[in-house]
Order: C-alpha cells, then structure tokens, then sequence
C-alpha cells in the first residue's frame, strides 16, 4: 500500500498544489458568470483587468526570465519585446510577423552577447 | 509563412459535435497552436531537468493548461519548496483566470446552456483560449459557441501536451540560445495578440499601464505586485473609458 503511495506521489503533489490551486478560478469564474450581461459596464471594467494582467506577465517574463532566457541580457530581451511589438504595428498588425520579428531581432543579440548555440 | 487564421464560416446552425471539430479546426489555424507547441517544447524540458518524468509533465499540461502555473509549480517542487507556498504561488498566478472567465462566459451561453457543457469549456480558459474565443465566437451562431470554444480548447491542449513530450525527449539536445528563444515566445505573442485584441480605449488603456506597473511593483518589491499593478492599470483604464463618455 505504501509503496503504491510513494510511487503516486508525484501525482498526488501534483493535483493538489497544481490543478486544484488553478482550477478553482476557473470554476469560481463559471458561478460568478452566472446572470452577468455581456455587455455590462462591470465586464468591461473586468476585461481591462484581465488584460493588465497579461501586459503584467509578458513584462515580468521578459524583465525577470527564467531558465536559459535569463542567459541573454536584459537590454536584449527588452529590445527583442519592442521590435515584435514595432513588427506586429508595421505588418498588417500580424501577430506572426511580430513574433517572427522579436525572435529574430533576440537570436541576434544573444548571439552577438555571447550565448551559446553550442549544445552544451 | 503561417496562415493568418481566418474567420470561421458565418451563419448556419451545425450540430454541437460539428461545431466542436469546427472548432478544432479553427485552432490549428491559430498562431497560438504553433506558439503554444513551442512554449511547451520550453516547459517539457524544464520537467525533464528538473528530474520529473515524463508522464508527470504530460499531466501537468492536460491537468492544468496553464503556462505560468506550470512553470511555478515545476520549479518550486523540483526546488523542493513546501507544498503549501506551491500552491499558494500557483493560486496567486491563476487568479488572471477569473477576469477571463467572467468576461467570456456571458458572450458563450445561451438559456439553455447547461452547466457542465459551460463547466467544461472553462477548464480551457487560458490566455490564448480567451483571446481567440473573442475573436472567434462573435462570427459563430450563439447556439454553437461553446461546443465551437470548447474544440478550440481541445485543440490547443493537444499541440500543447505534443509540444511537452517533444521538449521532454529533446531536452538535452537544445542549445542555450535556442531554449532562450523558446522562453521568448510566450511574451511576443502574448504581447502582439493581446494589443491585436485591444480595441477599447479601456483595454489599450490597461494594457499600457499594465506592462509599465507590473515590472515596477515587482522592482520595488511589493507584494502580490502583479495582482495589485492589474487592478490599477485595470481599473484606470476603466476610468479612462468612463471619463471619455461622460465628455462626450
């Protein structure tokens, strides 16, 4: 029994400090949903909220990078950000093109800072 | 060249189970299938070095479906954080889903939407779902929204749990600045898709304000500054708006 119990764990760890912890806002969302009109002045204040939240994590994942993104400096990670972003404005506002312009414009100068493309 | 995903096809009423694979389809025609296989391609390496197995990781991303959950909980667990500050952590990180939730739900359902069909649809809920939710769902007949959203989801859970076991098999084949750029991919497409969604003055308002607030609370160390730089640059992009029709 216990070793049926050690060797699920993990799983174990992972419903209850993972899915649960993140799953309960979507449900909460489902209940609090409920008779809210779509075109209410509350859902737009909410959507604004929702969208700051997500300008808030683009910024923290570029400023504070995890792994090997943080390998690449600072000023390159944040002018990688602003050429997508002046990419994505110049080409038909494509969100594509605005990736495909950050990438490069980050490959570049991480590789001219000096970050491997060597396999370690 | 990637498509620029179309708008579905307008007008007719299909059954749910053809508007769920519309919706699959539709999805494999978003930039978010391609970025999301790519991100996850980050995360299932993240799994494989941190020393989880590969199950583990493919759970996480079926399970959870939530990029910054996942990374949270991967990394404080693989750092042997106590479980209680893993899930407050990953807690915190989830609460961008209830705004998303709430401001979605109302524009899917019709009376007689049952619960479980709205249930199931929001366990998709993440920020690629909610922004092309928005732009699908106005240009598909209101009885075939959530079956539609809901295959929008299944979609993209799938490029998602395919990207994960192709970065957990490829993990120790990437070079550092290729895994960077894996990492980059998350920010410049939640930033161009987001400003692409952005047409309110409210929302263009919140967005600005937002990815100056965040970095600057989190700078100056407050806490839960994430949450705290939303629901300002949130709510004075409300203002903003207000303000605007209150002149006029």
């Amino acid at each position: 029994m216990s070793g049926i119990v050690t060797e699920l764990w993990p799983y174990i760890v992972l419903i209850l400090v993972g899915y649960l912890p993140n799953e309960v806002w979507r449900m909460l969302g489902v209940a609090v949903s409920h008779g809210v009109d779509e075109n209410s002045e509350l859902l737009i204040w909410v959507r604004a909220v929702a969208t700051a939240v997500l300008a808030g994590v683009v910024a923290q994942l570029v400023v504070d990078a995890p792994g090997a993104l943080a390998l690449v400096p600072l000023s390159v990670r944040l002018a990688a950000l602003a050429i997508g972003f002046l990419t994505f404005l110049v080409i038909k506002r494509s969100v594509f093109a605005g990736v495909m312009g950050g990438q490069a414009a980050m490959l570049i100068g991480g590789y001219l800072s000096g970050v491997s493309l060597m396999v370690p | 060249m990637l498509p620029q995903s179309p708008a579905p096809p307008e007008g007719a009423v299909l059954s749910p189970g053809a508007a769920v694979l519309a919706g699959m389809r539709a999805s494999s025609r978003s930039v978010f299938c391609y970025t999301l296989f790519a991100t996850f391609v980050g995360f299932g390496a993240l799994c494989h070095d941190l020393g989880f197995s590969i199950y583990w990781a493919t759970l996480s991303t079926a399970l959870i479906f939530a990029g910054p959950a996942q990374v949270i909980s991967v990394t404080m667990l693989g750092a042997g954080a106590p479980l209680l500050s893993v899930a407050f952590a990953v807690a915190l990180s989830g609460i961008r889903l209830l705004p998303m939730t709430v401001s979605l739900l109302p524009m899917l359902r019709t009376p007689q939407t049952r619960t479980r069909d709205l249930v199931l649809f929001a366990h998709f809920i993440a920020v690629s779902i909610w922004i092309e939710t928005l732009r699908f769902a106005p240009h598909v007949p209101r009885e075939n929204r959530i079956s539609f959203c809901t295959g929008i989801g299944i979609g993209m859970t799938t490029s998602s749990v395919l990207g994960t076991i192709a970065g957990f098999v490829l993990a120790a084949q990437l070079p550092p600045l290729l895994s960077a750029a894996v990492l980059m991919l998350t920010p410049l497409s939640f930033l161009t898709s987001t400003a692409r969604n952005s047409i309110l003055l409210s929302d263009r308002t919140a967005f600005v304000l937002g990815l100056t607030l965040a970095p600057l609370l989190a700078w100056m160390k407050v806490d839960f500054s994430l949450l705290i730089a939303a629901l300002t640059a949130g709510t004075l992009g409300y203002g903003a708006h207000w303000l605007r029709r209150v002149l006029q």
